[in-house]
């Protein structure tokens, strides 16, 4: 992985850099002791690790954006960051950059169930926002695993999703208003409580923009009045094949379920020796079905699904009976990554959507490249909308198994993109997947993104060396290439 | 002034380069239904995109479907509808708001606008829906974005800055959505004789039950005296409506159970149930704004102004009395009050201090930040004169200018659509 070289002029110029961040913010939230800094110098994606030039906790928006201005005129990278979850080291620091840590602006600003609107902070967790308005039936309702320690203002900025995505869609679905710090330190206030923002739909450029366009302040999103009753069904299958024929018809069947994952035997196997949820373990794939709303309807589409998967060769049917039950069937998924690191002293999670028909294929080749590269796998699955998760274990301290993991990543997303699907579904692209846009993305479709960045960042001083394998100069990237002034198709209908 | 007309994706980048060579703006249109939605265009040329109008890979189990932008709405709707399915977005119909024939809606259209129906409050807008583009930037570049899955964080979502940027910024060549399964059962329930006030606090107690709420509409009486059925309310009657769709049991046990809601709360009339085929046709006048639609070559070409307020649904009710202190107007109430049609006038002449900006600085002014105003029909001489598009903060507006001039660096599509400048 390479990054941008650093700037050492700007390197030289720490103390100075310090000194004058200090007096923009409290002198404590400078943060300028290596020992200190440590925390920040890797996020989820742990095999990258850099230790920033200099970390700054603000606590207000205009601090934000009085940092935010100060890093305009000296020069200065900005990396911001959550709680720094991300599996695609979309918060991996810069040596010549800040990481702007916006963990202190952690507060629910208001909550308007008129509207079933909260407005909060960008370092408000995901789950702290639900837990605020649960006491009145509301949930918010994106739900990455990482839910219990992600921050909102992380979830914008990858765009996160969850396992209720099928129904509920992604945070950019469930996003209606944004407060952001420009990189000039202009502030821009976009939608609020109201359903429609106007003008360009800046909201959903932000939401996924990894850091590279600005940095939010603060968020409204809609909430959702929690379904009168959820049921969940576990539905064990022979064959990869045969689930996969359960999903397809579920959703030909009109269902859209609420949540609908799928593991494969090594991923039930490790869950179920991990938290004993109860799967069976004679079964090659294991689709969980979350069915919410009225009761009635719950009843009558749990019995539906039920059918479907009896007669696509499900050999273990159990629905839950009641909310305990329910947790436990999710339990055993929610901790399927956790679960694959017992089984192995390192591994890599990927995130490739595909269409779900190809499903089986994918898993079978999967498989092949399982054996090709000597590297367990194990599969789990949001199998509702297609967005697969195989988990590679490897062992970082045997020389070159990171290396051949990761090629036996992008081999994997090289795969989605060829049957119709993309390189990450939720995840990211980071410093991870930099590299592999080109496999998805044209060079033109590419320059189209970089023109976005140019209208937000043009001296690319944003989180520079994620997303795109080269960052143009917005200067080239302007220069109009004309050709003629003339009608050059004679062949053009016209009247 | 000519009329370019390509047939196919090659031809439209081919128009578009040549335009951006020779720096010839473009009135960019499909379907022609609602060229008077935004301001006037100073085009020098006219790139008509209608005969891009082709299905493209429709895959019902995959729920998701491509074709061109030229394709007719009601098209697209009848394949879909072959497969059990829908556009769960509900798109509008306005022509026959500017006094066109109804149907002349394109797909390209109503994603370039992005207009959404009553469906918007359970199931999002256009934007939520459009999965991915192939379309041809100001600057003579084919590009895509996006695919054909839901889930996808690979890069920045420019479908989502295309859809709403009104032919601005790209020229689609292929838009690509969901397609949802079609609800087996809708009903309605109404309740007559709230005011504007405690008909969208009716609305909003609805909404926040778990009983996924499809549609929530408030008529007031002038309004619900041409379009509801008699069934509903008597004459002179306002009425609110709650649109319920999904499976029959479904739909039954909540109809029943919001029946009793509204029959419990404090002011309101008889509460009626409304069956699918009459519910139909009733949620379609909401969606096409029918109330507020033009005869067809009517002599008042413009019209009364009709304004369209995005708004916090709890300030929607005090922000409509506010305006209409200063001018009568009419009122449609959709999205729990998040959306207001608004009519200006009675048909007579607009008093002074109105009629010359069609109420703009009186209807911002009454907002009080709690939403924005786009001005969706007025003569054009005034939509050239007045700011259609809310006015934006000095920041966000060179913003917006950035974006524009990133993507259409010579200003030749569409240009002034939105803003003047941009």
């Amino acid at each position: 992985m390479k990054m941008p070289a650093p700037d050492q002029a700007v390197i030289a110029r720490r103390r100075e850099i310090v000194a004058a961040l200090r007096r923009i913010v409290a002198a404590d939230a400078v943060i300028d002791r290596e020992d200190a800094m440590r925390v920040y110098e890797a996020d989820g994606l742990t095999a990258y690790r850099q230790l920033p030039m200099i970390v700054v906790l603000p606590e207000t928006t205009a601090e934000v954006a009085a940092v935010m201005r100060y890093c305009f005129d000296a020069n200065v990278k900005v990396v911001a960051r959550g709680a720094g979850t991300s599996l695609s080291g979309g918060a991996l620091p810069l040596a010549d950059g800040i990481v702007l840590g916006l963990a202190r602006l952690n507060k629910i600003l208001s909550v308007n169930y008129e509207t079933r609107t909260a407005t909060v902070q960008p370092g408000v967790t995901n789950l702290a926002v639900t837990q605020a308005v649960e006491h009145r039936g509301f949930y918010y309702a994106p739900d990455p695993s990482s839910q219990i320690a992600c921050t909102i203002g992380g979830n914008i900025a990858e765009n996160s999703g969850g396992v209720h995505c099928l129904k509920y869609g992604l945070t950019t679905n469930n996003v209606l208003g944004l407060e952001v710090v420009l990189i000039t330190g202009e502030v821009v206030r976009l939608g609020g409580e109201m359903l429609e923002a106007e003008g360009y739909d800046l909201i959903g450029v932000l939401t996924g923009s990894e850091g590279l366009l600005g940095v939010v302040t603060e968020v409204t999103v809609r909430l959702l009045p929690k379904p009168e009753v959820a049921r969940a069904l576990l539905l064990g299958f022979p064959s990869s094949e045969q689930a996969g024929d359960c999903v397809a018809g579920v959703i030909g069947g009109g269902i859209i379920p609420a949540g609908m994952e799928m593991m494969d035997g090594p991923a039930i196997r490790a869950a179920e020796d991990f938290v004993h949820a109860g799967y069976p373990l004679d079964v090659e794939a294991l689709l969980i079905v979350e069915l919410d709303g009225p009761e009635a309807e719950v009843a009558d589409l749990i019995a539906r699904v039920e059918a479907i998967a009896r007669h696509c060769g499900a050999v273990n049917v159990r629905a839950s009976a009641s909310d305990e039950e329910r947790a436990r069937f999710w339990a055993g998924r929610k901790a399927a990554f956790p679960a694959a690191g017992r089984l192995s002293p390192d591994y890599y999670v990927m995130d490739g959507t595909i269409p779900r028909k190809q499903l089986a294929h994918v898993l079978r080749r999967i498989a092949e490249m399982s054996e090709t590269f000597g590297l367990r796998v194990a599969n789990v699955f949001h199998a509702g909308d297609g967005n697969l998760h195989p988990l590679i274990l490897y062992d970082a301290n045997q020389p070159g198994e990171l290396e051949t993991a990761e090629r036996f990543g992008a081999e994997i997303l090289k795969l989605c993109v060829s049957v119709g699907g993309v390189l990450t579904g939720e995840h990211g692209v980071g410093v991870e997947k930099r590299d592999l846009m080109p496999v998805q993305y044209t060079e033109v479709d590419l320059d189209q993104q970089q023109r976005l960045k140019c209208a937000f960042d043009p001296h690319g001083l944003l989180n520079p060396g994620k997303m795109f394998p080269v960052l143009h100069r917005c200067a080239e990237l302007g220069r109009m290439h004309v050709h003629g002034g003339q009608l050059p198709f004679p062949d053009l209908p016209r009247f | 002034m000519e009329t370019l007309t390509p047939r196919d994706d090659r031809q439209v980048l081919e128009a578009v380069a040549w335009a951006a060579a020779s720096e010839r703006p473009l009135e960019v249109r499909a379907g022609a239904s609602k060229l008077g939605l935004g301001r006037p265009v100073d085009g020098d040329h006219t790139l008509d995109v209608s005969g891009l109008n082709a299905l493209g890979l429709y895959e019902p189990e995959e729920l998701v479907v491509s074709a061109q932008p030229g394709i007719g709405l009601a098209t697209l709707e009848r394949e879909l509808a072959a497969a059990g399915q829908m556009l769960a977005f509900e798109p509008p119909d306005l022509g026959p708001l500017y006094g066109g024939a109804p149907g002349g809606a394109t797909l390209g259209g109503v994603i370039a606008c992005n207009l959404s129906g009553p469906r918007r409050v359970k199931d999002g807008a256009a934007r939520d829906h459009l999965l991915g583009i192939a379309a041809v930037s100001g600057r003579g570049e084919a590009f895509k974005s996006g695919g054909r899955v839901v889930k996808n964080v690979t890069g920045y979502d420019l479908s989502k800055l295309m859809a709403g940027s009104f032919g601005t910024l790209a020229v689609f060549t292929e838009l690509t959505v969901r397609a949802l399964p079609r609800p087996e059962d809708t009903a309605t329930v109404a309740v007559s004789g709230l005011g504007d006030a405690e008909a969208l606090a009716a609305l909003a107690a609805v909404l926040a039950t778990p009983y996924e709420v499809a549609g929530a509409a408030h008529l007031p009486a002038a309004v619900a005296d041409r379009i509801a059925p008699a069934a509903l309310a008597p004459a002179g009657l306002p009425v609110t409506l709650v649109r319920l769709e999904g499976f029959a049991p479904s739909v039954a046990y909540r109809a029943e159970r919001l029946v009793a809601l509204l029959a419990a709360r404090p002011g309101g009339g008889t509460v009626v149930r409304l069956d699918a085929a009459a519910s139909r046709v009733l949620w379609l006048a909401i969606r096409d704004v029918s109330p507020f639609a033009l005869s067809p070559g009517g002599d008042v070409p413009a019209g009364p102004p009709v304004w369209k307020l995005s708004i916090a649904a709890d300030r929607a009710a005090a922000a409509v009395a506010r305006i209409a202190q200063a001018v009568p107007v009419e009122a449609i109430y959709d999205w729990g009050g998040a959306l207001v049609w608004l009519r200006l006038g009675d048909g007579g002449a607009l008093p002074a201090g109105v009629a010359d900006d069609a109420g703009a600085r009186m209807v911002r002014g009454a907002l009080g930040g709690a939403g924005h105003a786009t001005l969706v029909r007025a003569s054009a001489m005034v939509r050239a004169a007045v700011p259609v598009f809310p006015v934006q903060p000095g920041p966000l507006a060179d913003l917006t200018l950035r974006v524009k001039q990133n993507f259409d660096t010579r200003r030749i599509l569409n240009p002034g659509r939105m803003y003047a400048d941009a």
